[in-house]
């Protein structure tokens, strides 16, 4: 009889905790698990009895990677509940800061934690010396990324200037000129990444496994922060009726929350978008889609990082597209009038990992009674494990190193953002 | 030899280490140049156990969470809280104003019993710390100076004076003056009032200053007509681990 056991203790590059745990005998899978064991924070605890002037700058702080984006679905509940509506340019301006974010976080997973799997190192530090010129490329798009968001929000992580309504201070004029000679630079390097992603595509494992993706849709563009949410299954479904879909539930191995819609899991993330809303991509970003040979739907969650490159080069288009409607109509200070009422809202934005939900209730006086946060990689969880118990018993031949970095690059693929995901 | 640099991350968001991280080439590449980064989970697979200076963000909510910080407290030999998790206990000790089975029961209902929890409290709480890199997240400038000065075995200097030092340099308008609340005057500065000249007030994540003046903020809230229960909601979203109760005295 020969057993096969393994157990990866704290999964390297990926944000937040998790481990795996796969058993085999005689070739056959008894159990493969993914395990979270990230600490709960009890940011939903944190936020009662909060004056909304305080809630997105708290809430924010659950996560580091992905803030603008729990900034921004805080502050669209709490407009949500108060019946705020944003005026143009503060649109313009929440779009382009979103952009920044999509940027950093691809480019972050794409060239530093997934490259490594491909280029045959432990991290990016040794492709200093290998690939210096790709290395050197992506420390400069992560950089523009967060110089954008500095100067739209301050600074990149746990944005300051983006407020219930509006913004507490616009940027100035002249930097957003000088970012968008960045932008239109960088696109070159979009041509690049596009190309180094291509490059590495024929090693990404073949495993097909469809399931219900799930992502904001607009009519009217490649939704990251407006829209119904969607279902490739079918079907449209208003903001506050996510709970529809999420059906979230406790299992023992996870401090996260699981969620499941009609099948036995579903995804969310740029692959999901893709899916659903690639019709809708800009065309240097449909360019690249072409070039890359990917066309939805994708069965493959391996291709989650392929959808995020051409995500990032339609989110530098968007942003410099932005920034030519700015500088085309000036800057106008305008006032921000917030008066709170007792109610309900709910905030709903495509994070980088996928569809993040705030969900709120204040009294009058604008203090929250109750708070509810939905996660995509929490959303995500289920369909690590059904991949697992799909894909691990197709690699039980292989030699345990094989077996073992299969299952991590597979977690990888869907950028986890655990401790995220337990808040 | 070069120093070998290790990160580890405890109960937070995360954000820290990859701020810290956010330099410019050149500096990234002066800095791979200057240490043998060892461990670092959140960007790199393999990890050793054998380093000198350890960098720690976030704080400590779980009790499996004590033995790991004392075992690398005894190997390092200079321990950094990095951010405001690690160096106050951050927004993570909001929670320890309900009792620990109150927020388990609430968030995981029936499951409560899968999960632990302890009151959250900063790395300093458990073991000594050498430096503390302040803020949530602290800017990379104070990052890159606390490593040099590590490097060249010298006491970074940071700031033991309040945000409204930097605030008034900066040119703003004071926060009372517009209306707002503020707990700048007896926040550590060092962060130039990035949060008050980019049109807000500050949360105080910094920390407060060793020896707070918090006579003078209550002049101050008299002036205003604020109430100290109005500074002190503020207070307590970075600094209520301990600091609150310096406060009310």
């Amino acid at each position: 009889m020969s057993e096969l056991k393994i157990k990866v203790n704290q999964l390297t590059r990926v944000e937040g905790h998790g481990n795996i745990h796969l058993e085999a005998t005689d070739g056959k899978l008894d159990r493969v698990l993914w395990e979270v064991t990230e600490s709960p924070r009890f940011f939903e605890w944190m936020l009662k009895g909060r004056n909304y002037d305080d809630v997105s700058t708290i809430s924010s702080r659950i996560c580091g990677i992905c803030s603008i984006s729990h900034t921004t679905a805080s502050l669209q509940a709490t407009e949500s509940a108060f019946g705020v509506k944003l005026t143009e340019q503060a649109w313009l301006l929440r779009k382009l800061l979103y952009n920044a974010e999509m940027l950093e976080s691809h480019v972050l997973h794409v060239l530093f934690l997934i490259a490594p799997d491909f280029l045959g190192a432990d991290s990016v530090i040794p492709l200093v010396a290998t690939h210096g010129d790709i290395i050197v490329m992506a420390v400069r798009l992560k950089k523009l990324a967060y110089n954008l968001a500095d100067i739209l929000a301050g600074r990149k992580t746990h944005p300051i200037t983006p407020i219930v309504g509006g913004w507490s201070k616009l940027p100035d004029i002249d930097e957003l000129k000088a970012i968008r000679e960045r932008l239109e630079k960088a696109m070159e390097d979009m041509d690049t990444m596009v190309a180094v992603v291509k490059s590495v595509a024929p090693m990404i494992p073949d495993f097909q496994r469809p399931t219900e993706y799930i992502a904001l849709k607009d009519s009217k563009e490649y939704s990251f922060i407006t829209g119904k949410i969607a279902s490739s299954d079918g079907g449209t479904f208003p903001l506050e009726d996510y709970k529809q879909i999420t059906n979230e539930f406790c299992v023992p191995h996870s401090s996260a929350k699981f969620a499941k819609h009609k099948r036995d899991s579903y995804m969310v993330g740029a692959l999901s978008r893709f899916n659903l809303n690639s019709e809708q991509l800009l065309p240097k970003a449909k360019k690249a889609a072409k070039e890359l040979g990917i066309k939805a739907p994708i069965h493959n969650p391996f291709f989650i990082s392929v959808a995020q490159t051409v995500e990032t080069v339609h989110a530098m288009e968007d942003a410099i597209n932005i920034i030519d409607k700015l500088l085309a109509r000036g800057l106008h200070e305008e006032e921000v009038k917030v008066k709170p009422r007792a109610g309900r809202g709910v905030g709903i934005v495509e994070a980088p990992r996928g569809i993040l939900i705030h969900d709120y209730t204040y009294d009058e006086s604008g203090n929250i009674v109750s708070a509810n946060c939905i996660i995509p990689t929490g959303q995500n969880h289920l369909s690590i494990q059904k991949d697992f118990d799909a894909l691990a018993p197709t690699i039980l031949d292989k030699p345990e190193d094989e077996i073992r970095h299969t299952l991590e690059m597979l977690v990888r693929a869907y950028d986890p953002c655990i401790s995220c995901s337990v808040h | 030899m070069r120093p070998k640099v290790a990160f580890f991350d405890f109960t937070s968001c995360e954000g820290c280490q990859l701020d810290a991280l956010n330099l410019e080439v050149g500096e990234l590449l002066g800095l791979l140049g200057a240490v043998d980064i060892v461990n670092f989970r959140e960007i790199k697979t393999d990890r050793s156990d054998d380093y000198d200076i350890a960098f720690i963000e976030g704080s400590i909510t779980k009790e499996s969470e004590i033995p790991r910080i004392q075992a690398i407290r005894n190997q390092a030999k200079v321990l950094v809280a990095l951010g405001a998790c690690a160096c106050t206990g951050g927004i993570n000790c909001m929670k320890n104003a309900y009792p620990m089975e109150d927020l388990l029961k609430g968030v995981y209902g029936e499951c409560a019993e899968y999960y632990n929890t302890i009151p959250a409290r900063p790395i300093s709480a458990v073991v000594p710390v050498d430096a503390y890199i302040r803020g949530c997240p602290p800017t990379t400038a104070e990052f890159v100076k606390v490593v040099k000065s590590l490097l060249l075995s010298k006491r970074p200097d940071i700031p033991n004076y309040p945000v409204c030092t930097e605030c008034r340099m900066a040119g703003n308008v004071c926060v009372f003056q517009r209306g707002g609340t503020c707990i700048g005057p007896v926040t550590r500065g060092g962060c130039e009032a990035l949060c008050v000249s980019a049109g807000r007030f500050c949360w105080g994540c910094r920390g407060l200053v060793d020896d707070p003046n918090t006579n003078s903020e209550k002049d101050i809230l008299a002036r205003y007509g604020l109430t100290i229960d109005q500074i002190l909601e503020r207070f307590k979203i970075y600094n209520s681990y301990s600091e609150v109760s310096k406060c009310q005295s």
